[in-house]
């Protein structure tokens, strides 16, 4: 009898036990009546937290918590899966293209009200990307990615070849390298970065999405895209340019060996180049990127990230006093610059930067360089399917590549994912 | 203590084995069924923008059938990935499984040296997360810095890229392998330390040499083991997500789509498509039942037949 009751009691104690365990995790969050505002941010710009400790010993009463993030395409997609589980961060950093996917599954609030203060603290084209062409205010710009054209300086002498002014250079003196020495290129096309492929599409004067009253009109494959994909198809065809995926320990050692003697890039780069190329301190230097036409004197955009506030915060107020904070104030830049390496959207940050990175000791006047460059960069509006579309991205030039097959059609195979994805969701197309 | 009556001895007893259920059942429903039940409903349902699909309310989840099933099965990409899991699937079983137990029967034959040694050699790639075994392999798949290039230039193999469309399922099947064998190889060999060792005798007596013992005795001995190592291996493998997702960034010869699971990975993290990926994945589980009860049929009676 005793035996049989002792066990219907652990059982039951064991049913209980399992029961609050389940329940634990759900329970109702009071928002704090007294105490300092709980505030977490979702970055992964590195250093944050130091900057963040610099915001919290100033504001006793707005607590800010850095929980350090992985880049790319995963950060956007762990940041929705929160938001639809209802536990996302109140603070997140969104890449400029990824906030159109963010506002559509309401992931992200509309802050208008809250920063109407430090609008004009940012040029047009970058406001632009944070409202996207729309009344609201969805977040705030911290950093911009405008594009240059890096290359070694050592091995541009060596091999006899300008620096190239317009494409058409690019592509002959591509041809002239590689002939000289089958184991170096000029440079490379990646089918991992459609971020990249943006940037320079952008340079053409492509216009991917863009709004003509109440519809989306999609222009992936437009003229000046379609330019930029032949451009490289010819040259990835005849196997001139390097096509390895990039981002690797193979990467790095060509980069870093001098296999790969330029790259276009955005005005990030010294960070990547300081970690992966070491042996190339001092060797690099920057120019505007090649122009389609001479003349001409454009760049694009290839990454940068703006502060979001989530739609489910429940601080939003003091959420948007931190961001504007962060991407605003003189000390916050300086700190945003030095720490975490960051170019700074907002105009007065710009005028901070005096010191050239350490890599490109050579070049005194880099950032001199790189705020002219930045001055000629062009965006496009992003639609609401950027991922769709960068995902068709990597998946149409892997196997373009793969089998030497026409960059053309795949920049098609890319257009139509991202126009039937459209279709599906039932967003109203305007007729190209 | 006063006896109870027997109508409350009888409630008793017929409460208890319920409270004693209770804790699967509970966790049955929280953990599988439900999450079954919310992947079925979602997977009937899609999202509506109205409008340009921004600002507020603009966005609804309207009921659409088995649409997405629908096109989930229309795929072409879909079928094409089962294509090339089924590929893979059949090199890694006939592979893993085989030398598996290969080794089971060297480890446990009489003669070999350093046993114990060789055991845990064989089995430690299991220990390591394949997301890091991926990785590791995939930086020695790479041919400036691997020594795995280095000894095939040796041998005159000048530029083989391991990464390619035609080598790279082999380059992932290597990865299953070098992790796979070694729990395989420890599920057989315990197996085969529990045969009594009279058998053996009795086999030497008969006349019988190690060879005839291991294919003989040992191997029918050890069917059921097989079996269960093979169903799980199918199961594995056919799920296979692990190697392609982690390959993908350093090859171009990896799609978002090379097998089903990455589809439904890529549609609902990627692209944001959660309905799409339920209809997929749940197409998915129905057919990877289907191999496995083939499988468990065809041998049932070979296998377990002196159990029934």
């Amino acid at each position: 009898m005793r035996t049989k009751r002792l066990r219907m009691v652990m059982s039951a104690m064991l049913v209980g036990a399992l029961a609050a365990g389940c329940s634990g995790g759900g329970q109702e969050e009071t928002p704090q009546e007294t105490g300092p505002v709980e505030l977490t941010f979702w970055t992964w710009a590195p250093n944050m937290d130091k900057i963040a400790a610099v915001w919290n010993a100033a504001h006793p009463d707005i607590k800010v918590t850095v929980s350090k993030q992985a880049g790319g395409d995963e950060a956007a997609a762990k940041f929705l899966t929160a938001a639809k589980a209802g536990n996302a961060p109140d603070l997140v950093q969104a890449e400029y293209q990824m906030l159109p996917s963010f506002v559509a599954a309401e992931a992200v609030a509309d802050i208008k009200g809250e920063v109407a203060g430090v609008r004009d603290q940012f040029s047009d084209g970058i406001w632009n990307l944070v409202t996207l062409g729309t009344d609201g205010v969805y977040g705030l710009p911290q950093d911009s990615g405008p594009m240059m054209f890096y290359y070694r300086t050592d091995l541009f002498t060596k091999y006899g070849i300008a620096v190239p002014k317009t494409w058409d250079e690019y592509a002959a003196a591509a041809r002239t390298v590689h002939a000289k020495d089958k184991t170096v290129y000029l440079g490379g096309f990646s089918s991992k970065d459609p971020g990249w492929f943006a940037g320079l599409s952008q340079q053409a004067g492509a216009k991917w999405w863009s709004i003509t009253g109440e519809a989306w009109k999609v222009g992936i494959n437009d003229d000046a895209t379609k330019k930029v994909a032949d451009f490289w198809g010819g040259l990835a065809k005849d196997g001139v340019v390097d096509t390895q995926a990039p981002w690797t320990p193979e990467w790095n050692a060509a980069l870093n060996g001098g296999k790969i003697m330029s790259w276009a890039s955005a005005v990030w780069a010294p960070g990547v180049l300081s970690s992966n190329a070491p042996d190339g301190k001092g060797k690099w230097a920057i120019a505007p990127l090649p122009q389609w036409s001479a003349g001409e004197n454009y760049s694009g955009f290839w990454g940068g990230s703006s502060i979001a506030i989530a739609e489910g915060s429940k601080h939003k107020k003091a959420a948007a006093q931190f961001a504007s904070w962060l991407n605003t104030d003189a000390k916050a830049l300086d700190l945003l610059i030095k720490e975490a390496a960051i170019y700074p959207a907002a105009k007065s940050g710009q005028n901070l930067m005096t010191t050239a990175p350490e890599y490109f000791a050579n070049q005194a006047d880099f950032w001199q360089q790189a705020t002219n460059i930045a001055g000629t960069a062009r965006g496009f509006t992003f639609g609401p399917n950027v991922n769709v579309a960068y995902s068709a991205y990597k998946d149409a030039f892997d196997k373009a590549l793969q089998n030497k097959s026409s960059f053309t059609d795949a920049l098609g195979a890319m257009h139509d994912a991202t126009v039937a994805d459209m279709k599906k969701s039932g967003s109203p197309l305007a007729s190209l | 203590m006063t006896t109870p009556t027997r109508g409350a001895r009888a409630d008793r007893a017929g409460a208890t084995p319920y409270l004693y259920l209770a804790p699967a059942v509970v966790l049955f429903t929280l953990f599988i069924a439900a999450p079954i039940g919310y992947t079925a409903y979602l997977s009937l349902r899609r999202v509506q923008f109205s409008g340009l699909g921004l600002g507020k309310k603009s966005r609804t989840e309207i009921f659409v059938g088995l649409d997405n099933y629908r096109t989930a099965v229309a795929d072409g990409e879909f079928w094409a990935g089962w294509l090339r899991v089924l590929g893979y699937a059949g090199l890694v079983l006939a592979l893993m499984l085989g030398l598996a137990l290969v080794f089971a029967l060297l480890l446990d034959s009489a003669r070999v040296r350093l046993a114990r040694f060789s055991r845990i050699a064989i089995f430690l790639p299991y220990a390591v997360p394949g997301v890091v075994a991926t990785l590791l392999w995939g930086f020695l798949y790479l041919p400036s810095l691997s020594p795995i290039h280095a000894t095939l230039r040796t041998f005159g193999f000048e530029n083989v890229d391991l990464l390619s469309p035609s080598t790279v399922m082999f380059s992932m099947v290597n990865v299953a392998i070098w992790g796979g064998t070694g729990f395989n190889m420890l599920v057989l060999y315990t197996q085969l330390r529990a045969i009594p060792r009279d058998y053996y005798e009795a086999a030497r007596i008969d006349g019988a040499g190690e060879l005839a013992i291991a294919l003989r005795v040992k191997v029918p001995i050890l069917a059921p083991a097989l079996v269960l190592t093979t169903v799980f291996s199918i199961i594995a493998t056919i799920q296979v997500f692990t190697e392609p997702m982690t390959l993908r960034p350093i090859s171009n010869a990896v799609s978002s789509t090379w097998s089903p699971l990455m589809k439904v990975y890529r549609d609902a993290f990627v692209t944001g498509d959660l309905y799409s990926a339920a209809a997929t994945s749940l197409v998915i589980a129905a057919i990877s039942v289907v191999p496995s009860l083939l499988f468990m049929r065809l041998v049932r009676r070979q296998a377990f037949g002196e159990e029934r």
